[in-house]
Parts: structure tokens; sequence; C-alpha cells
């Protein structure tokens, strides 16, 4: 019985897969992209996989095929060969892991079709494997939260920072850019700095804390992501200060819960990792396609959103 | 002569009830490394109307683990182990969020009608009961190891929390809701009276009556406690229960308390929190439990992450430096290291 499923699904599989092997629409214009999501772990990477479909079907000359890895590697080398036995025109992928993608990238290349890597880089000894890697500066992203906060002429102040996951690429990167640009600033100092594990109830637990010790002397808080500012947010309420005004917030992500507390006037400024890459990334691949060189590193583009912009701005958040 | 043995009794202080002496003096020594080191640690207010400071806080952030340890000890205490409390935690605080909001996950952003309170409480305990009585069923009447058989929950357990809040964070507001997490009753935290409730409530069930006895001899020699007439795989079953219901309400209150269910994160790893906090506690894998020692393990556990956020230690060495604490009580409640530490320590009284 399980044999008889098996073949049945062989041939359906084979029976779908048809079309795309036969059609060779070389010169109509249309471009075929094949893309390799990791999954779908997080509200992040959903709205990360919605942007990308939505923008290929804004295009007329797109053709997307998706194929979702569901968190495995081995899916998504099978998808890889797939697409190149198609013959689609470019390859864009999220790698599930940085290592073991070597040989399948070389198939790729051998058979002419550039890969883009998108949000996460692969780690192999050959660069020419790929031809752009697409996502946020995180360095960037911590400096951008300083910078808002001398522009506003925050430059003397005591400073308590909630850092994310220790050891994880977005928590190291932004307290690096962050104290790259306060260190200008003699004023400025971090007087308290600890992990939160990018959670609300880590933020909160940490602000009371802190508020305990050096409540009367914190005038600004930086955190590595909005959910640890919302928690901290919390903490600030409880513990008698008015989140705002007492105490200058700036965190990062974006998430539509930081406009919400902005719009109540509790959190001052978000600077945004966004996952909406589909419009730079079609971008790139119709210069791909027309033949023209792209940049190694594209970053992805990103604002800072002050509070003065959230009403605005939070119409147009997805996620 | 006679010294000797006195001395040795005073480094054993007894055998079972006076054990709860080694996690006492070791939550006494932090505090009073604070009270030295920490300014302002021990300044209490009245804020509001109700206390405020650090102390409050240990207690206050420490009660999810506390309800937690509470349920653990009597699983321990039946020779099992309990690794699912942290899923069921991120069940019924994501259950209790859903309720109240139930469309948010599709993107709507109103509440409609306000759940009733004793919906939002009733329903998650109710579940977390009944995962917990599956764990017990699993180890009781099937026989499988508690360790596997709350291992599976574990693993599914965040799974189905995630399917419950489509994997998003579920922010709501509800004020009967959230007193639970954050409201305070004759000045104290909510939580806290909630554990003094609970504990009060335990204490009573297993010390005032023969229950205790029977959870004690279930774990120390089932074979002979059934042949005594105990329904050993019942009583197995009921703690489990029991662990579950307790995971329930620290669900609630975590949730209640940031206003928010996160599937992913509530409750993560406070199964080994609580597993510390019992064998830091001097319970013993089947047999004899002591609930106040299990309590006090929690409050060690928690007083030194509060220690460590208010004194700024490095996050890169937090891990590290519990690790070291919680060695070092556990090899003080050893008796067999006391033993051997009090020979070394006389050696020298002896004639050879």
């Amino acid at each position: 019985m399980k044999k008889i499923i098996n073949t049945a699904i062989v041939i359906l599989a084979t029976i779908l897969l048809l079309p795309g092997c036969t059609g060779s629409d070389k010169d109509d214009g249309t471009i075929t992209v094949g893309f390799s999501q990791i999954g779908a772990e997080s509200a992040w990477r959903v709205a990360n996989t919605e942007s990308i479909r939505s923008e290929a079907a804004k295009r007329p000359n797109i053709k997307l095929i998706f194929s979702d890895a569901q968190q495995k590697q081995e899916n998504q080398i099978k998808a890889i060969r797939n697409f190149i036995a198609q013959g689609v025109d470019v390859i864009a992928f999220s790698p599930v892991v940085e290592t073991g993608f070597e040989a399948v990238l070389r198939e790729a290349k051998d058979a002419g079709i550039p890969v883009i890597l998108i949000d996460r880089a692969v780690d192999v000894q050959d660069d020419s494997l790929w031809v752009t890697f697409m996502g946020s500066d995180f360095v960037e992203e911590g400096r951008r939260a300083a910078r808002w906060l001398i522009e506003k002429g925050y430059t003397n102040v005591k400073i308590v920072e909630l850092q994310g996951t220790v050891g994880s690429a977005p928590a190291i990167d932004r307290k690096k850019g962050f104290e790259e640009v306060i260190k200008d600033h003699p004023g400025m100092v971090v007087i308290k700095s600890q992990s939160g594990n990018f959670t609300r109830s880590g933020g909160k637990e940490i602000m009371e804390a802190f508020l305990k010790t050096d409540g009367k002397e914190i005038n600004v808080l930086f955190s590595h992501n909005d959910d640890m500012a919302i928690g901290a947010i919390q903490a600030i309420e409880e513990y008698g200060l008015a989140p705002g005004k007492d105490i200058i917030i700036v965190s990062i992500d974006a998430v539509r819960g930081a406009f919400e507390a902005m719009i109540e006037g509790k959190l001052n400024c978000t600077v945004e990792c966004s996952p909406l890459l589909g419009p730079q990334m079609f971008d790139a691949v119709e210069a791909l396609a027309k033949g023209e060189s792209i940049p190694k590193k594209i970053v992805t583009e990103e604002g800072v959103f002050p509070q003065e912009t959230a009403a605005e701005a939070i119409g147009s958040r997805k996620y | 002569m006679n010294i000797v043995k006195k001395k040795t009794s005073l480094l054993n202080f007894g055998l079972s009830e006076l054990s709860i002496i080694y996690p006492l003096l070791a939550f006494i020594a932090i505090l009073l490394f604070n009270l030295v080191f920490t300014e302002g640690f021990f300044h209490i207010e009245i804020k509001n109307g109700h206390l405020f400071g650090s102390l409050i806080d240990i207690f206050n952030r420490g009660a999810p683990v506390i309800l937690i340890t509470i349920g653990m000890t009597l699983v321990y205490a039946t020779g099992g182990v309990d690794l699912s409390v942290g899923a069921i935690i991120a069940i019924s605080g994501a259950l209790a969020a859903q309720m109240i909001r139930p469309d948010y996950v599709k993107g709507i952003l109103e509440y409609g009608d306000q759940t009733s309170l004793i919906m939002v409480l009733l329903v998650p305990l109710a579940l977390s009961i009944i995962l917990g009585l599956w764990n017990g069923f699993l180890v009781a009447y099937i026989g499988v190891q508690p360790i596997i058989a709350t291992l599976i929950l574990m693993t599914v357990g965040r799974g189905i929390a995630q399917l419950i809040t489509h994997g998003q964070i579920i922010v709501f507001e509800h004020q009967p809701f959230q007193f639970i997490g954050s409201g305070f009753f004759l000045g104290l935290p909510f939580p806290v009276i909630m554990v003094i409730l609970l504990f009060a409530l335990t204490w009573a069930l297993t010390r005032k009556t023969t229950l205790g006895l029977f959870i004690e001899a279930s774990g120390a020699n089932p074979l002979a406690s059934r042949y005594m007439g105990i329904p050993v795989r019942v009583i197995t079953t009921l703690t489990y229960g029991f662990s579950g219901f307790c995971a329930g309400l620290a669900g609630l209150i975590i949730t209640a308390d940031i206003k928010a269910a996160d599937a992913n994160n509530a409750g993560i790893f406070m199964e080994l929190d609580a597993i510390a906090a019992v064998i830091i506690g001097g319970t013993i894998n089947g047999g004899r439990f002591s609930m106040a020692g299990a309590i006090i393990g929690a409050l060690i556990i928690q007083s030194l992450t509060t220690t460590i956020i208010t004194r700024g230690v490095p996050p890169q060495v937090v891990l590290v430096f519990k690790a070291v604490i919680i060695i070092m009580v556990a090899l003080i409640q050893s008796k067999k290291l006391r033993d051997q530490l009090s020979l070394i320590l006389h050696s020298g009284d002896r004639p050879s």
C-alpha cells in the first residue's frame, strides 16, 4: 500500500514539474527566479516571505518559483538542484546554516546561474560562488540609534543598555555600532548593560533592577530590540516614571508594537531592521538579467522612525 | 573524644528536618553579601501603598519558579522529574492571551466583548492539569521513564503553544487578568500572595494529612507501598497533575505580567531552575521531600539573578557565576562531603 502511494506521489510530482522543465521561455523577457526560504519560524521571516512574494506579483516580467525548506538544509539543497534543472535565470536563498553549500553552489555556477544570498551568509572558500549578499547591517543600526540621540541633543546623559542574546550577531554588532558613535561624546556614559535575551520579560526584569539601583540617574535607555524596550516601558511605569519623557527610549527593529508605544508617547525612536527585502531583491535580479554588475554586499534600505512619524507610518507596518 | 562527637553532630545538624539549614545559610550569605556590598539592596519603601524594593523583587520575580518548584518537589519525591513545566507555562499563557484576543492572530486588532476573568483563568489551568495528568499516566500506568515521558511534552508543548499563537506574540489589555501578574494585595505583589497561598495549601495537605507520607513512600519503595495498600499509581499521576497545575499558574503570572504571550520564550529553561531548586533544598529523588528547602532553593537562584543584574556582572559570565554558586550550595548539602570534611578537620584530635 505504502509503495503504491509513494509511486503515485512520484508520478504526480513529475507531472507537476514537467511544465517547468519544458518551458524554455528564453526570449519573451521573463526572468525566472527560484527562491528557497528557510521556513516560517518567526513573524519576521513570515513578513520577509510575504514581501518577496508580493513584490514578484507586482512585476509582470518576473516569474517566482518559491520553495520552503522547512528549516532543513537537505530540502534547501534539493530545491536549488531543482532550480538548476529547471534552468531558472537567478537563484536566491536564505541559507538555513552557513556551511555545506559548496557543492551545490558550484553546480549553479557551472550552469551559469547567479546566486543571491538573502539575509544570511554562507561560509564557502570561493567567493565567486555567489554574486551578492543582501541583508541588514547590524553595526549601522547601532550607530543610527546613537546618532539619533546625538541629533536630539541628548549628549550629556547616563545610559542603560538592554543587550540581546549573548553571542548573537545582532547583539554584538548593535552594541559595537552604538559604542563606536558615543565614544566621541564623553558626556554619554553607559552606566549599566545587561542581557535581556531579546524578550519582553527579560527587558522588564532587568529594567526593574536597574531602576532600583540607579532609578534617579537614568536618562536614556538603549534597547537592542523593541520587545525588550516594551517590557522595560512597563517596568518604568510601575516604578512611577514616565517612559519617553523621564527616560528617553531608543530601540531597534521597528515592529508594530513599537509604533503603538510611540503613538502613546512611551517610546522615542526605533531604528528599522527590515525583513521587507522584496523590492531590492528584484531590482538586483533585473540588473543581473540585463548583465549589469551589482555590488557584493547590498545593505537593506532601512529607516529611522522617531516618535513624530509613528502615527503616519503605523498603517504601513505589516509585522 | 566527647568533644569530637559534639563537633561532628554540629556539622551534620540532624538528618532530615534540619537539612534545610544549609540552603538557608546559603540564602542568608547571599543577602549578607548584598547588605555589605550592594548599596540600597535592603532599602524597602512604601510607594503608592505597596512595598517596593530589591528584596520584594526577589520574591516577586521568583514567584513563577517557586510555584513550579512546589509541584516539582512532589514529583521528585515520587522518584520522578517533570521536564515539561516550561512548555506548560507557554501553553497556559498562550491560551489565556488567545482567549482575551481571539482574532489577533488573524490581524484583527478589535477585542470584541471582554472575556470573563473566570474563563481566562479556568480554561488554561484545566488544560495544564490535563497535560500534567497525561505525564502522570505515561509514567504510572504505561511505565515510561519520567525523564522521557515529560520530555515528550517538553518538546511538543512549545510547538502547541506556537500553534495557539500562530508564532506571534499576542499582546493584550485586560485589567482584571493583569492584576494576577502585576497587581498588589495587602501591600505585597499578587504573585507573592499566590505563592504563600499555594505553599500553605500544599503544606497542609502533605503534612497535616497522610498524603505526604504516601507520596514519600511511593517514591522510596513503590512495590512495598503497593503491598501496604497505598494507591501508588494514582498518587504518582496526581503529583504530575499537580505539577501541571503549578506550571499553569506560573504561565498565567508570566503572561499577565508582560501583557503578552510569548510562546517562544515564556518559561524557557525554567524547569531546570526548578529542578536545581529542589535538589538544593535537600529533597531526595524518590523519598523524603522538603518543601521549605526547595522554596529556599528557588529563592537562592532568584536572589543570585537579582544580585547579578543590580551589580552589573557582565552578561558573558553570568551563567558561569550562577553555576559556581549552585555547585557550592549543592556540595554543602552533601552529607558525604560534610562527613569527609569533618574527618579531615578532626583527624588531629585522634590518637593515631
